[in-house]
C-alpha cells in the first residue's frame, strides 16, 4: 500500500506541475524550456521553511509567492523576445537557477538539502494534500479557460498582434500567465521536496524542464485533462518499468515525435477529431 | 467644438527616411473621410500612427481633445478606435462568430482581473451575430477562416471592428483583392455605417469606389500633405492630378 501512495503522490505532483505549465504555454502560447527552475523555487523555499519549524501547509503560499515573483520578472522577457528566441532566453533561466543553486552554501549547494522533515500527516495525508492542490488549480485552469481571460490567453496564443487591435493588453496578460503558471509550479515544488525529502540542484535540471514540456505537448497545449492525464501516466510509467527509467528522454522523444508527427494537438486533439467522427 | 480625431503635426522617421513629414487631420464625429496617395506616400504609416502601432518622431494624436500619442494600441482601441487592417488578420483558431465575439467583449478584457472575473459570453455572442449580420456573412458564423472566401474575411475585419462599438474606425484598403462588383458592395457598406456617432478613415487605392462613397479627401504624397477638403475640390486639384499621374510633358 505504501509504494501505492507513492505513486499516486508522484502522479499528483506532476499533474499540477504540468498543468501550472499549460497555463503559460498551453493557454497563453508561450513556450518555456525552464519551467524547472519555477519547481525549484518552490521546493527550496518549502525545505528551508519547513526546516525552520513552519508546518507544510503554512510553507506552501510563500513558495508559490516566491516562485511566482521570480516567474514576473521572467514574464517581462517574454514582453521582450517572442517564440524561439522565448524559448532560449527561459532554457537560460533553468541553466541560471542551478548554476545559482550550486554555488549557494546556504541551500547546500552541490550536496543539496537533506534530512526534509516529513509531512506531519504522514504520506496518505501528503498524498491528499497533493491530490487537494492538483484538483484546485485543475479547478482554476478550467475556469480561466472559460473567464474572458481565457478567451484573451487564446487570442494571445493565435495571433498576440491582432489580439493587440482588438483592444487586449497583452503585456499584462502575459504577465498573468507567468505568474499564475510559475506560482503553481512553485507548490508543486514544496510538495515534491516533502515526498521525496532530499532535493538538489539537478533535481531541476533542463531535463526535468524538457520532460514536462513533453507532458503538455503530447496531452495537447491547452487541454487541461489531456495534460492531466498524460502527466499522470508519464510521471509513472519510469517507476513501474525499468527500461522506461532507463530510456526516460528516448521514449518521452519518441512519443513527442509520434504526437508532432501525427497529432499536433495532442492526445485531446485526436480524442476530438475520433468522437467528431463517430458523431 | 473639437474634432473627434485631431492629428498635428506629426513626423515619422524610419532611420534616416522621413516617411510622414509634418502632417496634420482633423476628423469629426459623422465623417467619412478618405485617404489617398500614390504607393509609398505614408498613408498606412499614418495610420499606424494613430493606432498607436507606430510611434511618430514629433507631433501628437488627440482623440476627444485628449492627447492619446503616448498611449498603448489597447488602450486607444478601447477608448474608441477600431482598425481594419489592409492583410485581414483573422484568429484562425477562432470561428468568425469568436472572432467577433472577442471584439465585442474587450471592455470585459479591460484589466486581467476584470477579464478573470468574468465568464458570461452569450451577450457579445449575440452581439457578433447581429454584426456578423450587418456585414452580410452571418450564414459562415460557425466556419472558421480558412474554410471561407477573402471576401468573407474583409467583412469580418469589418464586423470586428464594429464589435469593438468605436467612434472613429480605421479602415486600410478594405476594397483591395475584390472584384468590381464586390468592391461596389463593400463600399456600399462602409457608406451605410457612417452616422451621427460613428466617423471612418478609409484608405484606398480604388479611386472610383473612394470618389463615389467619401464626401471628403485627404490627400498624401511622398509622406506631406497635399491637400484636404471636399471631394470634388480635392480631385480639382492640378497638384493632385500630378502626383497620381506625373507632370503633363509639354
Amino acid at each position: 500500500m505504501a509504494y501505492e501512495i507513492i505513486l499516486a503522490t508522484t502522479m499528483a505532483i506532476t499533474v499540477l506541475f504540468a498543468l501550472s505549465l499549460n497555463i503559460i504555454t498551453g493557454f497563453c502560447g508561450q513556450v518555456s524550456l525552464g519551467h524547472a527552475a519555477f519547481y525549484g523555487l518552490g521546493a527550496y523555499t518549502g525545505a528551508m521553511l519547513t526546516k525552520a519549524g513552519w508546518p507544510l501547509i503554512a510553507a506552501l503560499p510563500p513558495a508559490a509567492v516566491v516562485a511566482g515573483s521570480v516567474g514576473f520578472v521572467v514574464g517581462l522577457a517574454s514582453l521582450r523576445v517572442r517564440h524561439d528566441f522565448l524559448a532560449i532566453t527561459t532554457m537560460g533561466v533553468a541553466f541560471l537557477f542551478v548554476g545559482l543553486v550550486r554555488k549557494q552554501e546556504w541551500l547546500g549547494g552541490e550536496i543539496g538539502i537533506s534530512g526534509i522533515p516529513a509531512a506531519q500527516f504522514g504520506r496518505p495525508g501528503l498524498l491528499v494534500l497533493s491530490i487537494i492542490c492538483a484538483a484546485l488549480f485543475a479547478a482554476l485552469a478550467v475556469y480561466i479557460k472559460r473567464s474572458w481571460m481565457g478567451f484573451a490567453f487564446d487570442s494571445i496564443a493565435n495571433d498576440e498582434d491582432t489580439a493587440r487591435v482588438l483592444g487586449i493588453d497583452v503585456p499584462r496578460f502575459k504577465l498573468w500567465a507567468f505568474v499564475i503558471g510559475t506560482s503553481g509550479a512553485g507548490i508543486a515544488g514544496a510538495l515534491y521536496a516533502h515526498h521525496v525529502r532530499y532535493i538538489g540542484p539537478d533535481s531541476f535540471g533542463f531535463v526535468e524542464s524538457v520532460t514536462v514540456l513533453a507532458m503538455v505537448i503530447i496531452g495537447g497545449v491547452g487541454s487541461v485533462w489531456a495534460v492531466a492525464l498524460a502527466a499522470a501516466v508519464l510521471s509513472v510509467l519510469p517507476l513501474w518499468f525499468q527500461f522506461v527509467s532507463d530510456y526516460k528522454l528516448l521514449i518521452y522523444g519518441l512519443l513527442v515525435f509520434g504526437v508532432m508527427r501525427f497529432s499536433p494537438d495532442g492526445i485531446a486533439g485526436a480524442v476530438k477529431r475520433l468522437l467528431n467522427r463517430r458523431s | 467644438m473639437s474634432a473627434l480625431l485631431s492629428v498635428s503635426e506629426v513626423t515619422v522617421k524610419f532611420g534616416g527616411v522621413v516617411a510622414v513629414e509634418d502632417v496634420s487631420l482633423d476628423i469629426g464625429l459623422g465623417e467619412l473621410v478618405g485617404v489617398i496617395g500614390p504607393n509609398g506616400a505614408g498613408k498606412t504609416t499614418l495610420m499606424r500612427v494613430i493606432t498607436g502601432l507606430v510611434k511618430p518622431f514629433n507631433g501628437t494624436v488627440a482623440l476627444d481633445g485628449q492627447d492619446i500619442t503616448n498611449w498603448a494600441t489597447d488602450k486607444r482601441i478601447r477608448s474608441g478606435l477600431a482598425l481594419g487592417q489592409q492583410i485581414v488578420k483573422p484568429l484562425t483558431a477562432f470561428t468568425l462568430l469568436e472572432n467577433v465575439a472577442l471584439a465585442a467583449g474587450c471592455q470585459r478584457m479591460a484589466s486581467p482581473l476584470q477579464a478573470l472575473i468574468q465568464t458570461k459570453r452569450h451577450k457579445e455572442l449575440a452581439r457578433a451575430h447581429e454584426f456578423l449580420d450587418m456585414v452580410g456573412i452571418k450564414s459562415a458564423s460557425d466556419a472558421y477562416p480558412s474554410e471561407v472566401p477573402l471576401g468573407y474575411l474583409k467583412c469580418l475585419e469589418l464586423a470586428r471592428a464594429l464589435a469593438l462599438e468605436p467612434r472613429l474606425i480605421l479602415l486600410d484598403e478594405p476594397l483591395a483583392g475584390l472584384n468590381q462588383a464586390e468592391a461596389t458592395e463593400m463600399a456600399d457598406l462602409i457608406l451605410s455605417l457612417v452616422n451621427e456617432t460613428r466617423s471612418i478613415l478609409l484608405i484606398e487605392h480604388n479611386l472610383r469606389e473612394v470618389i463615389r462613397i467619401c464626401p471628403k479627401l485627404y490627400v498624401q504624397d511622398q509622406g506631406r500633405y497635399l491637400d484636404f477638403g471636399p471631394t470634388s475640390k480635392v480631385m480639382a486639384n492640378p497638384k493632385v492630378r500630378t502626383a497620381y499621374l506625373g507632370e503633363a510633358k509639354a
